[in-house]
C-alpha cells in the first residue's frame, strides 16, 4: 500500500527541511522524502500550495474517559484531533476513576486500541486519586505503557510529596508535568484578578498562584534532576521565572496554550463561560509577554489544553461554570492566525513548538518526517480562512472559546501511520 | 410626560449602568420625574402597562428591592407575580435559563431578576427574548439602585456634573459602589471611594475614581456621601476589620458630618445597620435622604420598566452568528 504526496511545502525542522519536496509513504511509513518521486501509488495526493508538516503531537488533552463520556470518549476526542491535524495526543489522568492504577490505565490502553483515530499516549497520576497524599507506583504504570506524569487539574502541594515524585520519575526516565497551581491563593477565583474581575464582580485569580508554584515545581525539579514540564503558562512573571532557570542551564520544557495568547481577559467582559479557563485568560501584557517567550524560545510547546464539558455544565452562572475550553479542532488555526500570519514564528519554529519539541519532550519517537519514521503528516491550506461554528465541531462538548472567531489556515488531510484519517 | 425627542431607548434589558449612555440614564431620570408627581396624586395609577406581566424573580432574599418593582409595576397597571427561588442548593433543580425560558412560554413580558452570582441577569438576558431588567447580581451591578440614588442626588443639587460624591462601605463586594460609578462618572462628578484598603478592589482607579482609606479626608469636600451596607457576616470576612474598629474609623457619625462640608447629602441603599456604618443621629438627621430615596425608587422603577417594555430592538439584540 503506497501513498504519494505531491508538491507540497513540507516543513520538516529535525531533518532541516523546509522547501517543496514529495513524500512517499509505504506500510505506514515515510518511504522517501525527495524532490520529484515518480513510484505509481495507490493514492497521490496534490499539495501544491500546501505546507505539509510532521502530524501536531499535542501533550496536554483531556479525553474524559474512562468516566465522563457524556463530555468526550476516546472515539470523539481523536476525531476531533483528527480534524485539527492532530496525530498524537498525552490523555491526562483527571479522569474517573483517575488514571492512577495498573488496571485502570489497562482498561484505557484497551478502549484506545478499540476505538482511538489517532496514537493516544497515557500521562499516569503522580498521586493516588490526585489528591496530593500518596505516591502512586511510577515503576508499576510505566509497565503499563504510560509516557508521563501529571496530577493535572490540581498540584501537589507538599514539597516533600513533590520532591519525591520527581524523584521516582526521575528514575523510571518519566516526564513530570506541572500543573503549578496554588489553589489556596486562588482562593476560589474564577478570572484574573485585577481590573476585569472587579469591573465584573467576579472572585479573581491572582497571577502569584502561578508563579510562585511555577518557580517552586522549578527548584524542586533541579534539586531531583528531574526532568519536568511546567502545563499552561499564563504569566508575564511565569515566562521569566521559567526563562531565568533556562539561562541557568536547566532543562525545563513549558507549554502554553492557543487562548493564552490570542485572548485576554478583556474577552469575556458579557461573562462567556467558553472563555473561563484554568489558569484564567490574563491581561494584555501577560499575551504579550506569552508571544515574546514563544519567540525567544523560552516556551518550547504549545498544547491545546483541550478541556471539553457539557453544555449543562457551561450554559450556566458564570462563576457555578466548569473551567475550560475545547482546543484540538482551533489549536492549529489559532497558531497560524496569531503566530504564523503575523510574522512571530516562521513555520519552522511553529513546527518544533507543535510537533517536534513535545515529541521530545515525552521522548516518543514523533514529530519528524524522517525516513522510517511513522507516516504521521498533517497537509494544511495556510491561507484558507474559517469561522468556528457550534454545528461543524465534531468533539463531542462545544465549549470552545473560539466560537464565532474567522481563524486562517485548514487542515486539508491527516494522515495517521500512513492512514487517512481526516480529508476536509 | 416630557419625552425628549432626539433620544431614543433602544435597551430591551437594563443589566447595568456600564452600557447605557448618559442620554440614556438622562432619559430614565427625566421621564422617572413625571412619575415621581404620579406618587403624590390620591390616585397613584396609570395605564401605561396595562395588560403587561411582570415577574419578580429572586434568587436572594431580598424585601425592598422586590417590593419596590412590585409597587412600581402595579403604579403602571401591570399584572405583577413574584417569585421567590431557594438557591442555597447550587446546581440543584432546574437551571436560571430553564426558569426564564418557562416564564417567557408563560408569556410574561419582563423578568426582574435578583440573584446572588455576577453575570445571571446577562446570561438570562442573552437566553431569552422578552426584557430582563437586573435588580442587583452578585457584586456586579444593582442598576436602578445608583438610578434612584442619582435621580436624589439630581433632585436635591439640580445636577450631577461637577459633583462630589463619596461611596464609604465594603466596595468591593458592592453591586451598588460599581453600578453608582458607572453611573455618575459618565455625568462628570467627582467620585471618591473610601473604604478599608482590604475592601477596595483591584484596579478601581480605572472606573474613574478617587481611592482613599481616610474618611474625613473623603467628607471634607464631599457634596454627598452614599454609605454602604456593611456586611460583616460574609464567609470570605476573615480578612475584614472588626465591626467596632469599623465604626470606629469609617462610621458615619455626628462627630464627621459636623467637620464635613455643610448640607452634606447622607445617602444609603438600605436596608440601614444603625451604628455598624452609620449613627442612628444621622440616618434621622436633617442631612440624611434615606426614606426620599426608598420613594424615588418606585418612580424611577416605574420610568425603568415604561422604557423597558417599549424596547423596539428585541430582533436586533443579541443576535449570535455562530
Amino acid at each position: 500500500m503506497k501513498l504519494l504526496i505531491k508538491n507540497g511545502h513540507m516543513v520538516d525542522p529535525a531533518n532541516k527541511i523546509d522547501g517543496i519536496a514529495d513524500i512517499l509513504v509505504e506500510n505506514g511509513k515515510i518511504a522517501k522524502v525527495g524532490k520529484d518521486i515518480n513510484t505509481a501509488a495507490e493514492t497521490v495526493i496534490d499539495a501544491s500550495g500546501k505546507i505539509v508538516i510532521p502530524g501536531i503531537v499535542d501533550m496536554h488533552v483531556h479525553l474524559r474517559e474512562p468516566g465522563r463520556e457524556d463530555k468526550e470518549t476516546v472515539a470523539s476526542g481523536t476525531k476531533a484531533a483528527a480534524k485539527g491535524g492532530v496525530t498524537s495526543v498525552l490523555a491526562m489522568p483527571n479522569t474517573l476513576p483517575s488514571l492512577d492504577s495498573q488496571d485502570i490505565i489497562r482498561t484505557l490502553r484497551d478502549i484506545i486500541n478499540k476505538t482511538a483515530n489517532i496514537d493516544v499516549f497515557i500521562c499516569g497520576a503522580i498521586t493516588i486519586g490526585r489528591e496530593g497524599k500518596a505516591l502512586t507506583n511510577a515503576a508499576m504504570l510505566k509497565k503499563e505503557g504510560i509516557t508521563a506524569l501529571s496530577d493535572d487539574g490540581s498540584s501537589v502541594d507538599s514539597d516533600e510529596l513533590m520532591l519525591k515524585a520527581l524523584k521516582a520519575a526521575k528514575k523510571e526516565n518519566l516526564l513530570v508535568i506541572c500543573h503549578s497551581e496554588d489553589k489556596a491563593l486562588a482562593a476560589k477565583g474564577v478570572v484574573n484578578m485585577g481590573f476585569t474581575s472587579t469591573r465584573l464582580g467576579l472572585r479573581g485569580i491572582s497571577k502569584e498562584s502561578e508563579y510562585e508554584r511555577i518557580a517552586r515545581d522549578i527548584k524542586l525539579a533541579e534539586e531531583a534532576g528531574a526532568a519536568a514540564h511546567i502545563a499552561h503558562v499564563s504569566t508575564l512573571e511565569g515566562v521569566e521565572i521559567i526563562r531565568k532557570a533556562r539561562k541557568k542551564g536547566f532543562k525545563v520544557t513549558a507549554e502554553t496554550a492557543p487562548h493564552y495568547f490570542s485572548l485576554s481577559d478583556e474577552d469575556l467582559l458579557d461573562y462567556n463561560t467558553n472563555m473561563k479557563v484554568n489558569p484564567p485568560l490574563r491581561t494584555k501584557d501577560d499575551v504579550l509577554a506569552i508571544k515574546e517567550g514563544l519567540k525567544d524560545g523560552t516556551i518550547d510547546i504549545i498544547a491545546s489544553d483541550h478541556a471539553p464539558h457539557t453544555e449543562s455544565e457551561k450554559e450556566i452562572e458564570f462563576e457555578r461554570a466548569e473551567f475550560g475550553s475545547i482546543g484540538l479542532e482551533t489549536e492549529l488555526s489559532v497558531v497560524i492566525t496569531e503566530l504564523a500570519g503575523t510574522g512571530l514564528l516562521t513555520w519552522n519554529d511553529i513546527v518544533k513548538k507543535i510537533s517536534l519539541n513535545p515529541a521530545k519532550a515525552l521522548n516518543i519517537d514523533k514529530g519528524t518526517l524522517g525516513q522510517g519514521k511513522d507516516a504521521d503528516i498533517t497537509i494544511i491550506s495556510p491561507d484558507k480562512e474559517w469561522v468556528v461554528k457550534k454545528s461543524d465541531l465534531v468533539s463531542k462538548s462545544r465549549n470552545s472559546a473560539f466560537l464565532g472567531r474567522k481563524l486562517k489556515g485548514v487542515v486539508e488531510y491527516t494522515l495517521c501511520k500512513g492512514k487517512v484519517v481526516y480529508k476536509a | 410626560m416630557t419625552k425628549k425627542k432626539t433620544t431614543k431607548w433602544a435597551h430591551k434589558d437594563l443589566l447595568g449602568l456600564e452600557e447605557l449612555s448618559r442620554e440614556d440614564i438622562e432619559l430614565i431620570l427625566d421621564t422617572a420625574v413625571s412619575f415621581r408627581e404620579i406618587l403624590d396624586r390620591k390616585i397613584k395609577k396609570v395605564p401605561a402597562l396595562r395588560g403587561k406581566t411582570v415577574v419578580n424573580l429572586f434568587y436572594e432574599p431580598s424585601t425592598r428591592t422586590r417590593v419596590s418593582f412590585e409597587v412600581a409595576a402595579k403604579r403602571l397597571s401591570a399584572d405583577v407575580i413574584n417569585i421567590a427561588v431557594e438557591s442555597s442548593s447550587v446546581r440543584k433543580g432546574e437551571t436560571l435559563n430553564d426558569t426564564g425560558k418557562n416564564i417567557e412560554a408563560l408569556k410574561a413580558d419582563i423578568i426582574i431578576l435578583r440573584h446572588n452570582c455576577s453575570g445571571a441577569a446577562t446570561m438570562l438576558a442573552r437566553n431569552v427574548n422578552i426584557s430582563v431588567i437586573n435588580a442587583g447580581d452578585g457584586w456586579h451591578e444593582h442598576p436602578t439602585q445608583a438610578l434612584l440614588d442619582m435621580f436624589t442626588l439630581r433632585q436635591k443639587t439640580g445636577k450631577l456634573e461637577g459633583l462630589n460624591v463619596s461611596i464609604v462601605g465594603d466596595i468591593a463586594h458592592s453591586r451598588v459602589a460599581r453600578s453608582n460609578i458607572w453611573g455618575l462618572t459618565k455625568f462628570g462628578a467627582n467620585v471618591t471611594v473610601c473604604a478599608p484598603r482590604i475592601l477596595i478592589p483591584p484596579g478601581i482607579e480605572k472606573m474613574g475614581v478617587r481611592v482613599t482609606d481616610d474618611i474625613d479626608e473623603a467628607l471634607k469636600e464631599s457634596d454627598a456621601v452614599n454609605v454602604l451596607r456593611m456586611q460583616f457576616e460574609r464567609d470570605d470576612s476573615k480578612a475584614f476589620p472588626s465591626q467596632l474598629e469599623y465604626f470606629k474609623n469609617f462610621g458615619i457619625t455626628e462627630e464627621r458630618i459636623e467637620k464635613a462640608r455643610k448640607g452634606i447629602i447622607v445617602m444609603h441603599p438600605g436596608p440601614i445597620n444603625r451604628g455598624v456604618e452609620i449613627s442612628s443621629g444621622i440616618a434621622d438627621g436633617e442631612n440624611s435622604v434615606i426614606l426620599e430615596q426608598v420613594t424615588n425608587g418606585i418612580a424611577v422603577r416605574m420610568a425603568v420598566l415604561f422604557w423597558v417594555s417599549q424596547a423596539k430592538d428585541k430582533d436586533i439584540k443579541n443576535e449570535i452568528t455562530y
